[in-house]
């Protein structure tokens, strides 16, 4: 059992290779055989896996792989060890999963593009690196898998390399991303130092036992991590990133920048929640951040034309939701969301992904219109996922997940009722937002006719992961509407249970008043955003909509700030100054050798006198002294 | 015999010595700096017999030989070069030799 | 014997190549070749017998008196850090010699001569224990390098060959001066006058002395290195030697300065060394963050990758002046790491050059598409140039970090931003070079089989290390323990004057406000294991 774990992220990594080195050689079939098989078998291994681990619940064993010492320098030493616990295991079953159903939709979707095979080895490599990063028994094994993702998301935002603004986005990404984890590798550093260990479990036990509730360095040590985490998870303020990587074909948006890479961060931070929760005011600032997010890219995405920024903005802004979650102390919650918004937002990228490749890579919504009768079966799963994204009550997944959250963020002892609203303003913005774009797209009754219909290989997955964002939820119902907890009961041995102050206040209300704004935001939408509507053109012209649609201004105020000045600082320097100091050196060498050498002029009567006034200085100072 | 002090003859040959040097350095015809080598160096022998005067010993007259000597196979090597000299650059200036110097100084300085 | 031996086959073959590159210069080619497999192989044997010397100051040692009245002798030692560097040294230069296969075509085996004979210097540079003799190959290196960059390199090349070489030179003489200062030092105390390291080291000085002759030494290895405001010969040499020089140059050369701070910089004086390890390590951090901004404004490829030298050397001085083991770890891993993937950048330069005629990144890009396996190679090396993790530079880079972590948190925080720093620059060298649309309409070749085979095996020994990093570490460990032993014995014996305690004056995780809790211990390093776990306890 212990090596089938090292398999799970081994597979992947095994197709990566062998892409790698012989794709161009192998027929197209070939590739996406290997390529969407390494991962489809790493998710039936982790099935298996996790079957045999749910089934051996109760005595309550993890399943540690310790391959080989990595690294082993003085008092230094990291493993290679793979730890398989309940969180692991929820985020490889999303990995793997979604990801299998992502390189399916692939095959298709990159079918007539140049680098089929560049794009599935890249595609292999991330999920095998994502698959390290969730399986790492150790801090620096899990920053290996940390950079890995890192790294593949760069290559597959610029996959496209021929146009240079791809690749300015993608390197945007590394840089912006790196800063994060620059930050967290000082964490790392500080975490060592104090504890002499990387191991995760022997950590979150030192840190247990060592450090008191809002000691220095716990604080130190969780804001470093935090660093690394708002850098993947595009939080505030390093969220500039995830928007303009939606460069990158659609299936990596879907796969990184939707279900897995981005949230990483989440993952991190709820893998070390025992240093996290030593530090109230860490606690406070993760959820605060996370609101502050979800409202800012909440509104961002309300101005945005293209399909897939739309989506970018929210899945920021979903992500600030978890965030959000976490910072209150509602760790399953926020493991939950991650769960339900991986199958819908990458449902949602999936299929806009369809609507825009069989519109021959058309983005502007509003160039769209009236596909609703043309591709019916994109229509309809697109429609699901936005539901579960608004949170529609009762039927979607995303009701019973991001309900969860807001009723903790108005109940929990670490929240505040201003968390609560930022929750629910969140959730009505993104009602807005998403009904918005669903009924510019799809509705109207003129638009585009799209090219061909789309294949098996593209209905396939966005119909499997249309079902999950509907039924997903039935596994963690509220306590007031069934007895069935199986998720959070999933998750119990991990994280601790939230202490409501609030139980008072009963659950329904609060339900209640979700559906309600869940509904009238696609009102708002109907009546408001629609394509004809007065409003909506007189807004898309106004000053606001312009700061929503550049991002509140963030990506200007980090060009002035950042961008520019280090630009400059390199050019005014180019020839290095310091080399001035040699050449001056040099200058003036050549200027005293011109000058003595007007004494060398090769005249006899020359030489002569200077050999007599010589001879009478010689004397004069022998005889003198 | 008129007996005059050392110090006069020295002053003598030492007066001659000079009177070689500055002929050497102000003349720039070179066979006038070739004559001035050959004062320069009767000086020299000049103080020799002066030392063996005064010491009363015959090496005295045997140093002013060898320097004739000497200074008779060297005038004619000098001669030998002077020639060459003139039939390359066609001239006795001494000035014209120059071609060993620095070339970033310009000639006439 | 072997010691000598591997000396000698170098300068041997070189004779014989530059003999032999008269009447057919592809003798000379494949003479220069054999001879250094030929080393290869005796140097593998070396590190497969490692096991038998443990406990052994050195591996293998070879002494012979040459002038004894003057105490110099031909001491050659090997120990885990020396073999590591010829290891190197060797596989560097059977690179070398095959990326000039095709470029040098005039006076073939005199160039084949120089090279050798550098690689001879270098080889007697990281085996020689007797000072003079270190001098003396120190001297060897120099010369053939200045050949080699002002007969074949490019445009600005009699420029650079000068620059090269009164910069080493100069900070050699200095050296030398130092040299012959603790000479006379050292038999003044002891009334032995010797240049044998192992005697001099332990010498007795006045604290003003020894930090004159550290600095003598250290003019000539921070030159070498190049640490920060030394470090201007660099670009210019590398950017105008041929392929080979630059590979050589880089990868090897460099680390003959990293080479001697660890070797005689440090142990010979360690109180000196204590005063100055702040301005060290700050000179380290100069050196990555200015290098990183200067490699980010080039235009010419090859003045980029150089750039990039200065930076992640940079890394090395910092490490050097941490005094622990984990940093010096770090440091040797850097040396290894950074000879490679920085020799393979400039391969990937000269290949490039061969085909495109120039090195301006403007007048490149979209070369991926005709050339991906090279764009895949220069991928590769970017990324460990970055520092990505699964390749040899990560763990160097994170060693060194950590080990000068424990030391002085203020600098391992900044010399960290030199990792988002290198980010920048090498991302760019990708854009510019393989990404974007095509600008010419010159049409290149992909790699050769030639080319291929070298860039593989350099891919290869950038990423099996990433990934089992542990045998170098064995290798190094004995002779890092010695150093790091002998800075912390002599200051618990008290025989010299203490003074290391200058550089722990700053922020260490030891002043930080710590939460004692009164009557427990601290928890204490890696020996103790924690007691079953049970998350839920304090929550």
């Amino acid at each position: 059992m212990t090596y089938l774990i090292g398999l799970i992220p081994a597979l992947p990594l095994l197709g990566f290779l062998i892409l790698a080195l012989a794709g161009k050689l192998l027929p197209k079939k070939a590739v996406a055989f290997i390529g969407v098989g390494s991962v489809s078998l790493s998710a039936l291994i982790t099935i298996y896996v996790g079957w045999h681990y749910l089934s051996d619940l109760k005595e309550g064993n993890d399943i540690t792989a310790t391959i080989y010492t990595w690294v082993s320098a003085g008092t230094f030493t990291a493993d290679i060890s793979f730890v398989l616990d309940s969180l692991s295991l929820v985020f490889c079953f999303v990995i793997t999963f979604v990801g299998a159903l992502i390189h399916l939709y692939s095959v298709e979707f990159m079918r007539h593009e140049d680098g089929f095979s560049r794009y599935f080895a890249y595609m292999n490599l991330f999920v095998g690196s994502m698959l390290i990063l969730v399986l790492a028994g150790n801090l620096l094994l899990l920053y290996f898998g940390w950079e890995g993702v890192g790294l593949c998301s760069y290559l597959l935002i610029s996959f496209w390399y021929k146009v240079p603004e791809f690749g300015y986005a993608g390197r945007k990404a590394f840089i912006v991303t790196r800063i994060g984890d620059t930050a967290m590798l000082i964490g790392l550093f500080l975490l060592f130092v104090s504890f002499g260990t990387m191991d995760i479990k022997e950590l979150m036990q030192g840190v247990a036992d060592k450090w008191n509730q809002g000691s220095p360095l716990a604080v130190i040590s969780a804001l470093l991590l935090l660093g690394g985490a708002i850098g993947k998870s595009a939080q505030l303020p390093l969220q500039t990133w995830l928007p303009d990587a939606m460069a990158g074909p659609s299936p990596v948006s879907a796969l990184i920048h939707a279900a897995t890479m981005v949230t990483a961060g989440v993952y991190l931070i709820a893998r070390t929640h025992v240093l996290f929760s030593l530090s109230p005011l860490v606690m406070h600032i993760v959820a605060i951040i996370g609101a502050l997010t979800l409202l800012l890219a909440g509104f961002s995405a309300l101005a945005q034309t293209d399909l897939k920024r739309v989506l970018a903005y929210s899945t920021i802004s979903q992500i600030g939701y978890m965030f959000l979650a976490m910072g209150i102390g509602a760790w399953s919650a926020a493991i939950f969301h991650f769960m339900i918004h991986a199958f819908f937002k990458a449902l949602l990228f999936l299929s806009g992904g369809a609507v825009i490749h069989l519109l021959n890579d058309e983005h502007d919504i509003f160039k769209m219109g009236g596909l609703r009768k043309k591709m019916p079966v994109v229509f309809i799963t697109f429609l699901i996922g936005g539901a579960s994204l608004s949170a529609l009550p009762l039927i979607t997944a995303g009701f019973y997940s991001k309900d969860q959250i807001l009723w903790f963020g108005w109940s929990a002892v670490g929240s505040t009722p201003w968390l609560w609203l930022a929750g629910i303003i969140g959730a009505l913005v993104t009602s807005i937002y998403t009904f918005r774009l669903i009924f510019i797209t799809f509705f109207g009754e003129t638009g585009p006719e799209p090219e061909h219909k789309a294949g098996a290989f593209i209905n396939i997955p966005i119909i499997t992961l249309a079902v999950l964002s509907l039924a997903g939820g039935f596994i963690e119902m509220p306590e007031n509407m069934a007895p069935v907890q199986v998720f959070s009961g999933f998750l119990h041995k991990i994280f601790p249970a939230i202490s409501l102050a609030d139980e008072a206040h009963s659950e329904l209300i609060f339900q209640f008043l979700s559906a309600v704004v869940s509904l009238t935001g696609i009102w708002i939408a109907f009546r408001f955003f629609n394509r004809e509507s007065a409003f909506g053109s007189s807004f898309r012209n106004s000053r606001l909509n312009n700061f929503f649609l550049a991002g509140w201004g963030f990506d200007r105020i980090y060009d002035v700030l950042f961008v520019k000045p280090v630009v400059w600082l390199s050019q005014i320097d180019q020839k290095d100054i310091i080399d001035l100091i040699y050449k001056y050196i040099a200058a003036g060498t050549t200027f005293f050798h011109l000058l003595i050498s007007k004494t060398q002029n090769g005249k006899l009567r020359w030489y002569a006198l200077a050999f007599s006034v010589g001879i009478v200085l010689l004397l004069a100072f022998m005889i003198l002294l | 015999m008129v007996t005059v002090s050392m110090e006069i003859q020295i002053l003598v040959a030492s007066l001659l010595f000079v009177i070689g040097l500055v002929g050497f350095l102000v003349r720039r015809n070179i066979i006038f700096m070739l004559m001035s080598i050959e004062i320069m160096l009767n000086s020299a022998a000049l103080v020799f017999i002066i030392a063996g005067s005064h010491w009363m010993q015959a090496d005295g007259q045997v140093m002013f030989i060898f320097i004739l000597a000497v200074s008779a196979a060297e005038v004619s090597v000098g001669l030998a070069l002077i020639l060459q000299m003139y039939h390359h650059f066609k001239t006795l200036d001494a000035d014209a030799l120059n071609k060993l110097r620095d070339e970033k100084t310009k000639p006439n300085q | 014997m072997i010691l000598v031996l591997l000396i000698l086959i170098l300068m041997a073959g070189g004779l014989l190549a530059w003999l032999a590159g008269r009447s057919n210069p592809l003798l000379a080619r494949l003479i220069s070749l054999g001879v250094i497999i030929i080393n290869l192989i005796l140097t593998l044997v070396l590190y497969l017998s490692q096991e038998k010397s443990v406990g052994q100051r050195w591996m293998v040692e070879f002494s012979r008196n040459w002038i004894p009245r003057a105490g110099i002798g031909i001491h050659l030692a090997l120990d885990g850090i020396s073999l590591l560097m010829l290891l190197l040294t060797f596989l560097i230069g059977i690179m070398a010699v095959l990326v000039s296969w095709k470029e040098i075509n005039k006076n073939t085996g005199f160039f084949h001569f120089n090279i050798l004979w550098i690689l001879a210097g270098i080889t007697g540079v990281f085996l020689s224990i007797d000072l003079f003799l270190f001098y003396f190959f120190w001297e060897v290196m120099l010369i053939p390098m200045y050949f080699l960059i002002g007969i074949w390199g490019h445009e600005n090349r009699i420029y650079a060959s000068y620059k090269f070489f009164l910069f080493t030179q100069a900070s050699g003489l200095l050296m030398f001066l130092a040299i012959l200062g603790l000479y006379l030092v050292h038999g003044k105390e002891t009334g032995s006058y010797t240049f044998d390291y192992q005697q001099l080291i332990g010498t007795k000085m006045s604290p003003t002395i020894e930090f004159l002759l550290m600095a003598g030494f250290l003019a000539a290895f921070l030159v070498k290195l190049p640490a920060f405001p030394f470090h201007n010969w660099l670009p210019d040499a590398h950017t105008e030697a041929p392929t080979a020089g630059s590979v050589i140059l880089a990868s090897l050369m460099l680390k003959t300065g990293a080479y001697g701070l660890l070797r005689f910089a440090v142990p010979l004086f360690p109180d000196a060394s204590a005063v100055f390890a702040p301005a060290g390590m700050v000179l380290g951090i100069a050196g990555i963050l200015y290098g990183a901004k200067l490699a980010f404004a080039q235009t010419d490829l090859k003045r980029l990758v150089a750039y990039t030298s200065v930076s992640h050397m940079g890394f090395v001085i910092l490490g050097v002046y941490a005094f622990n083991e984990i940093a010096y770890q770090g440091v040797v891993m850097q040396m290894i790491a950074h000879g490679i993937s920085t020799g393979a950048l400039f391969i990937i330069v000269g290949q490039l050059y061969e085909r495109l005629h120039t090195r301006d990144l403007e007048r490149m890009g979209g070369l991926w598409k005709e050339m991906p396996a090279m764009g895949a190679m220069g991928l590769i090396f970017s990324m460990a140039s970055l520092g990505l993790p699964g390749l040899i530079n990560f763990v160097a880079e994170f060693l060194t970090l950590l080990g000068t972590f424990k030391v002085s948190i203020l600098f391992a925080i900044i010399a960290s931003l030199g990792l988002i720093a290198s980010a920048i620059y090498s991302l760019r060298i990708m854009q510019k070079v393989f990404f974007g649309s095509k600008n010419d309409g010159v049409n290149s070749k992909d790699l050769t089989l030639r080319e291929a085979v070298v860039l593989g095996i350099l891919v290869a020994a950038v990423f099996i290390p990433g990934i089992f990093p542990q045998p170098i570490i064995k290798t190094a460990r004995p002779a890092i323990m010695k150093i790091v032993n002998e800075r912390d014995n002599i200051n618990v014996t008290g025989a010299r004057v203490p003074g290391n305690s200058a550089h722990r004056a700053s922020v260490t995780v030891a002043n930080l406000p710590e939460d004692n809790i009164p009557g427990v211990a601290k928890y204490p390093y890696s020996d103790l294991k924690p007691a079953s776990i049970d998350l839920n306890k304090k929550l």
